[in-house]
């Protein structure tokens, strides 16, 4: 699992959390994969993505060294920035350990690079 | 098999062991990777960026649009079934594109987040009208039964088009006769999608369609 799908998973689907996000990541194996570097990809997926919840992952991971805190605004022009962003978001792979509701600290494993985001029928939130 | 001048992605890596826990591609799979190498066109000048697949079984759905479209994009797949997301991992890895793969139910999980961001929408939903009991089960029998009028696991997806899709966003459904595409268009929302039937073709008994909504132009 790369840190941009990361990025999509709340866990509000649990019956009372609010929020649900960013879910903390506690990984017990961590893999870098080299993916062809595409700036063009990557400044469109930026506006989609809330940085700061990239930020956080980062540093669940301990790799936060060089990521900065907010996008800057001239973003889409600056080669270091989306070089960091592809790497941060594409190349960094969580293979096993746990996503934690922020609020409840229920754990999603993730196993072989998948996140289990189902639930128990007693935890459903029924919105 | 389909003849065209993509081919179809190569899933020599699923053994048949395997299909008694996903389904095996048949005849509606094909039919979708038709009906979207026929929009592939249409597609591209839309330049999707993030393109998603419920219930992706084998994952050869999505690994073919994954293929076939001349830009990256982030592809998603979902399925109800450790076996078919882990399968459709590998089916992805064997065609050298990548898929991010969640265990979920539907989009649970990720549909706050995708609010009015996917741009592509695949789903080939458990169709077959069966008794209510047999829809959701834990083994195989969860990838076709679809309860009465086949729909009760589309029906809980189709609400939440208008919120999953993009400005630009298409929603890929198959169906089949019995699922009744009126039916199917008042549930997305006649006002604000437009329902058309890509391809239609007889298979056994089932004549399927593979339905693309897209958003009314305001």
């Amino acid at each position: 699992m790369k840190l941009l799908t990361h990025n999509m998973l709340t866990s509000n689907i649990i019956k009372g959390v609010k929020n649900g996000y960013p879910l903390k990541i506690a990984a017990t194996k961590v893999e870098e994969r080299e993916v062809d570097y595409n700036p063009e990809f990557i400044t469109r997926l930026l506006p989609k993505l809330d940085w700061s919840a990239v930020h956080k992952g980062a540093v669940d991971l301990n790799k936060a060294e060089g990521v900065p805190e907010s996008m800057m605004d001239d973003y889409e022009s600056n080669e270091d920035f989306l070089k960091t962003a592809h790497n941060i978001l594409l190349q960094v792979e969580i293979i096993e350990g746990n996503l934690e509701c922020p609020e409840t600290g229920r754990k999603f494993p993730i196993t072989n690079g998948i996140p289990n985001m189902l639930l128990n029928e007693d935890e459903v939130s029924e919105k | 098999m389909k003849k065209s001048k993509f081919p179809t992605p190569d899933i020599s890596h699923l053994k048949s062991g395997d299909f008694e826990k996903i389904y095996e591609p048949a005849e509606d799979t094909f039919l979708l990777l038709d009906s979207l190498e026929k929009d592939i066109d249409f597609l591209n000048n839309l330049r999707p960026s993030i393109c998603v697949e419920i219930g992706c079984g084998s994952g050869v759905c999505l690994t073919f649009l994954a293929q076939i479209l001349n830009i990256p994009a982030y592809f998603i797949s979902t399925d109800i079934n450790p076996a078919a997301v882990e399968l459709t991992g590998l089916t992805a890895q064997q065609n050298g594109v990548n898929i991010q793969t969640i265990l979920c139910d539907l989009v649970s999980g990720i549909e706050d987040r995708l609010e009015h961001q996917v741009d592509t929408l695949l789903f080939n939903p458990p169709y077959v009208v069966t008794p209510s009991s047999e829809v959701g089960t834990p083994d195989i029998s969860a990838s076709w039964a679809g309860g009465v009028k086949g729909r009760e696991v589309t029906d809980r997806l189709l609400p939440k088009i208008e919120k999953l899709l993009s400005d630009n966003g298409i929603f890929y459904l198959v169906i089949i006769k019995e699922n009744n595409q009126d039916e199917i268009h008042d549930l997305v929302g006649r006002e604000k999608f437009d329902c058309e039937t890509v391809l239609s073709r007889r298979s056994g008994p089932e004549f399927l369609s593979v339905l693309r909504f897209t958003r009314k132009i305001t």
